[in-house]
């Protein structure tokens, strides 16, 4: 038992790929919690003077080649006069030094307490001179601060969608694999009918439930809600064939001739014991959660303005010309990007640690 | 011997049959026996002659349907054939329970074993927490368990197969149930730590009221622990006797050959002694008596008709044409 635990621990830390995963999201959720802190500006602040702003250029020696630290400058509007595309110019007169600990706009942070203190920043007037490090959206919004708080509801929504989704499936998938018979035969067309769907039209048709009216943090439960009323599906599967396996071990059979009820032995001993495989299953399976979210979203049916999440942010980049002008707005697919892959190569890692004949699939 | 005594547990024409695609499994065929109070039963025989089947067909078990449960098994006055799964969930752990054969694989390996034995004396008994760990850990005192205290806070790999088994016991003997079914309990453990295990068996017999059934196919510990010894083969019990006639004066050619099969010190040198062939399948038995194919002295009425029981005296019986014409009385 020790042993066992120690070499799954030492095979999960040696696995390379996983480790970067690991640290890629412990990164992101860090960053994410403190979003509002880390971001330069107010993630719902709009700002008229830098409509889709193109991304600052950082500068750190001024044009003469001296040093002078990390500086920004301001920046010009202007229409191109035969396209009437906003053009923006660098200002080289106002020469704004980024600084950690500035004052800027506020924020509640984490929802406690009002401040405007951002980890860095400009301490510019927002009409002048703004550090947009990933440019800025229509409504002149700093991309990055959006990322960060998007990020939020990204990289949430997956674990709480898997864990619903993995508590439904394990008690659905250990109902039927312990009971066979019928109840077996049931749960399992069932399943089989729900899967059969095509899942995005599902996700969409689930999603249309969700009324336009609620306030954005219940539709954010609620699009947690759609994603693991799909999700739980693959978790039971495995579910059922570890119960099938499991419910002739001597030790449920020793608990059932002692006269222990049945949902105590599924309770107590049948899902305990699955509990390695389960993690391993949540873990590959929060990718799948975090496209669907972005795919909801993207289709505009998931989050709504002013909140914000990656899929919501990449719906505005889904014309190619948009796109051409300001490419910056894919920025946001990449995160997804980085998100999905590090909890795949989590989710390998645990496996290989934990299951080294890789009984589990992916669901 | 215990003619007198309360009857605890009466079996009658039991029958415990499994249909599969190759035809009907007749693991457990028309068998009748009774246990009194305070008495050891052993049921002996090859594997896959159906005892375990019979102790999980008295316990519930058996899954009906698909099997298909005949006959009667009433427990003190009560009809068990036919019960539901939650009335006889009143009935296992509480009046009756089983020890098994593999100590190591019968705790759940993620739990304390003062945890397990906790669950089932608190799904059983109305203690209080407090009072249910004295008691688990009185009991375990009563199995030898050196150190009780700490050995309730221990998990099952912590402990060797003896002691777990010491543990089951215990378990078993925690609602101070009427009947203990004894399924094979020493062929897992060594032999040295069998010893010790019967021993704790029989001191713990001649301390307590309630009755034992030991399955096992070791003859030497039948000769050790029971009062009574059935040989079961092929789904059918076809001797009975009482222990010390069963070893003095085995009728059944079966019973004969298993006594004979026992590893002896005049062997030595020689071939073993040993019942030619193999337990039928238990879809595909003979015509006639089912032991006729491997029977030394089978007769040509032996190949037509099943033998019925044939009552000797002394409580002795056996199912056998050899002996039609010699009852008793």
């Amino acid at each position: 038992m020790e042993g066992t635990r120690k070499r799954v621990v030492e095979s999960f830390f040696k696995h390379k790929l996983g480790m970067v995963g690991l640290v890629a999201l412990a990164i992101l959720y860090f960053v994410v919690l403190l979003a509002d802190f880390i971001s330069p500006y107010n993630f719902a602040e709009t700002h008229r003077n830098f409509v889709y702003a193109p991304p600052s250029k950082i500068r750190w020696t001024d044009p003469d080649g001296r040093w002078v630290g990390p500086h920004i400058y301001g920046m010009k509007r202007s229409r191109d006069p035969v396209t009437f595309e906003l053009v923006y110019v660098e200002d080289t007169t106002t020469v704004v030094p980024i600084r950690f600990f500035v004052r800027g706009e506020k924020y509640r942070f984490l929802g406690l307490w009002e401040t405007d203190l951002h980890l860095f920043g400009v301490e510019a007037s927002t009409d002048k001179a703004m550090l947009l490090l990933l440019g800025a959206d229509r409504f002149g919004r700093d991309l990055f601060s959006r990322i960060l708080v998007g990020g939020r509801v990204s990289m949430t929504v997956g674990l709480l969608g898997t864990f619903l989704s993995v508590f439904i499936g394990a008690i659905v998938g250990a109902l039927s694999g312990y009971y066979g018979g019928w109840v077996d035969v049931l749960i399992q067309r069932f399943t089989e009918l729900l899967r059969s769907f095509p899942r995005i039209p599902l996700w969409l048709a689930l999603a249309v439930i969700i009324p336009p009216s609620w306030p954005s943090t219940w539709v954010y439960f609620g699009i947690v809600t759609v994603l693991s009323l799909i999700g739980w599906m693959g978790v039971a599967r495995v579910m059922r064939g570890m119960t099938l396996s499991l419910r002739e071990k001597e030790y449920i059979l020793a608990a059932k001739v002692m006269g222990v009820s049945d949902w105590k032995i599924i309770t107590r001993h049948l899902i305990p014991n699955t509990l390695s495989y389960l993690i391993v299953v949540s873990t590959l399976s929060i990718p799948g959660m975090i496209l669907g979210e972005s795919t909801i979203s993207f289709l505009g049916l998931g989050i709504k303005e002013p909140m914000t999440s990656w899929g919501l942010l990449l719906s505005q980049a889904q014309s190619l010309s948009e796109l051409e002008s300001h490419p910056w707005l894919m920025v946001p697919g990449l995160f997804i990007m980085v998100a999905v892959l590090s909890f795949n190569f989590v989710g390998d890692a645990l496996r290989d640690a934990v299951d080294p004949y890789r009984t589990v699939e992916k669901v | 011997m215990t003619g007198t005594s309360e009857r605890i547990l009466t079996v009658r024409n039991l029958k415990t049959y499994f249909p599969t695609p190759e035809g009907i499994v007749r693991a457990v065929d028309d068998v009748s026996f009774h246990l009194d109070r305070g008495e050891v039963l052993a049921l002996v025989g090859e594997s896959g002659c159906g005892k375990s089947v019979t102790a999980h067909a008295i316990l519930g078990l058996v899954k009906a349907p698909p099997a298909k449960i005949e006959g009667s098994i009433v427990f003190c006055d009560r009809e068990l054939v036919g019960l539901s799964q939650a009335e006889y969930r009143q009935i296992r752990g509480m009046r009756i329970s089983m020890v098994f054969q593999e100590p190591m694989s019968s705790f759940d390996p993620l739990y304390t074993v003062g945890q397990q034995l906790t669950e089932v004396a608190q799904a059983h008994m109305p203690w209080s927490a407090a009072e249910a760990k004295e008691r688990i850990i009185a009991t375990l005192r009563l199995v030898h368990i050196p150190d009780p205290e700490k050995r309730y806070n221990e998990y099952p790999h912590e402990m060797s197969g003896g002691m777990l088994q010491r543990i089951m016991i215990a378990m078993a003997l925690i609602t101070s149930p009427d009947i203990i079914i004894a399924d094979e309990p020493t062929t897992a453990l060594d032999v040295t730590i069998q010893a010790q295990v019967l021993n704790l068996m029989q001191d713990l017999q001649s301390g307590y009221d309630g009755s034992i059934i030991f399955i096992t196919h070791d003859l030497g510990t039948v000769a050790e622990i029971a009062d009574r010894v059935h040989v079961m083969y092929a789904g059918k019990i076809v001797e009975k006797a009482q222990v010390v006639e069963m070893f003095d004066n085995p009728l059944h050619p079966y019973t004969a050959g298993l006594l004979a099969s026992r590893v002896k010190r005049e062997y030595k040198g020689k071939e073993l002694p040993y019942i030619e062939g193999y337990v039928p399948r238990a879809d595909q038995f003979p015509d006639g008596c089912r032991f006729n194919p491997r029977c030394p002295r089978a007769m040509a009425k032996c190949k037509e008709l099943e033998p019925p029981e044939f009552e000797l005296g002394r409580g002795h019986t056996v199912a056998c044409w050899l002996y039609e014409g010699s009852e008793a009385g």
